[in-house]
């Protein structure tokens, strides 16, 4: 199999992912719904008194966001299992692991890179400071892909299960806590006038071993699930 | 669509599949060359999906060894899978895209063959369809779309799963055409099937899993 004929199933499978979640867009838009609402709910729960907004505004932000990933995970796989593509992803003669990248790529771009388009707006209704605004873009920009990397592991594993949503948030959701952790505290740190480029690099190192180990991960979780 | 496969083996020596502790098969082996059939035969449950599904290499057999042309299937994998195309129970189209771009997507994730895509479509007289989205299709087309996946790519080891449901007389006589030429070019078959099976003087070999189960 040459390189160039990776390339192209690369491709294609991405561009096919695209156009269904194009031909899908009602089911699609639900994360998005879900992050802006639960975000914008919360200052009618708590108050809208600006010192408290600004002081809470990174976590809520970043919870929103994690649950609304892991809301969206399990359209990654559903249909192409329901509908038997998945077999056919999986004996293709194309590596598995490289075909995954795609699948996860597709799925950021759908699901994940939405919440950085809204998110300044979030924001700025929390009244957070510009800086950390600026940070908080940064770190869902490096941090949401991570979202979707191991979450699909995490999927890979249950997608066979009739019933797998809850073991899938016991999988998924304590691997997702450093993510949390080191993103709502770089944005609460930015926003006190602080350096954050240590959160950052920290969180740069968990996309850079996302991006490499995970591929493979999906791959033999799937090759389980299928079996 | 002139060119002919390259010989091959496909050889399985005492497969095993156990399923909720239950022994589907025992002890089952055969072999398989070029222009030749394996007919799997049996009664509901008796195995024949896990059979197939162990075959292209998805599910691992319990006990015994599947090699082609002396290789084991599970050392080469994806160079197995390059001359392997699998039809299954579930088409494995998807109903938001259109029969061409469901077909594109087929040849482009197997090792593409050289025939255009209008051409696999009129083949499979779904001429006319390509730009319809799958979800506009009766049971029956779909079946075809998913069978014309076996014209856009070049495999040499057809395994399908019941190919004959939902296709009316008709349909059924053109998939035993495609078949009767894809031997006829030194292909190979692996099928259950519940229709009795026309293919000629095709050289099959029959094995009934009913027959077999302990």
């Amino acid at each position: 199999m040459t390189t160039a004929n990776l390339s192209q199933a690369f491709m294609i499978l991405l561009r096919r992912d695209l156009t269904l979640a194009y031909r899908r867009r009602s089911e699609m838009i639900n994360p998005l719904l879900f992050f802006v609402l639960v975000t914008a709910l919360f200052p009618l729960g708590i108050g809208a008194d600006p010192t408290l907004l600004r002081e809470v505004g990174p976590g809520i932000i970043w919870v929103a966001a994690l649950l609304a990933a892991l809301l969206s995970l399990d359209t990654i796989f559903r249909s192409d299992f329901d509908d038997g593509s998945l077999e056919q992803l999986l004996l293709s003669p194309h590596p598995l692991s490289i075909l995954m990248i795609a699948k996860v790529f597709a799925h950021w771009l759908i699901t994940g890179l939405p919440l950085l388009v809204v998110a300044p707006l979030l924001g700025v209704l929390l009244d957070l400071p510009g800086a950390a605004i600026r940070t908080l873009l940064i770190t869902l920009a490096l941090g949401t892909p991570v979202l979707s990397l191991i979450g699909t592991i995490g999927v890979a594993l249950t997608v066979g299960l009739r019933k797998g949503g809850m073991i899938l948030s016991l999988l998924v959701l304590p691997l997702y806590i450093p993510v949390l952790i080191f993103a709502a505290n770089a944005v609460a740190t930015s926003g006190a006038g602080l350096p954050v480029e240590a959160h950052l690099s920290l969180l740069t190192a968990l996309l850079v071993l996302a991006v490499s180990l995970s591929p493979a991960a999906t791959a033999a979780a799937l090759r389980i699930s299928l079996s | 669509m002139t060119d002919s496969h390259p010989p091959a083996t496909l050889e399985a020596r005492e497969l095993t599949c156990i399923r909720d502790d239950r022994a589907l098969f025992t002890d089952l082996s055969f072999r398989l060359g070029p222009a030749q059939v394996l007919l799997i035969e049996g009664r509901n449950g008796s195995g024949k999906t896990s059979l197939l599904r162990i075959l292209c290499g998805i599910r691992m057999p319990d006990t015994g060894t599947i090699t082609w042309n002396g290789g084991d299937i599970y050392r080469l994998a994806t160079g197995y899978n390059a001359s392997t195309a699998y039809i299954g129970h579930k088409d494995g189209i998807k109903l938001e895209l259109t029969a061409e771009e469901n077909l594109n997507f087929a040849r482009s994730l197997g090792s593409p063959s050289d025939i255009r895509l209008s051409e696999a479509l009129e083949q499979m007289e779904l001429g006319g369809y390509d730009d319809i989205q799958a979800i506009n299709l009766s049971a029956g087309q779909k079946r075809r779309l998913a069978l014309a996946r076996l014209l856009v790519t070049r495999s040499t080891l057809w395994i399908l799963d019941e190919p004959f449901t939902s296709l009316d007389t008709h349909g059924i006589a053109m998939v035993e055409d495609l078949i009767t030429n894809h031997l006829a070019k030194g292909g190979m078959l692996a099928v259950t099937s519940h229709h009795p099976v026309n293919l000629g003087n095709a050289d099959i070999t029959r094995i009934n899993l009913s027959e077999r189960s302990a």
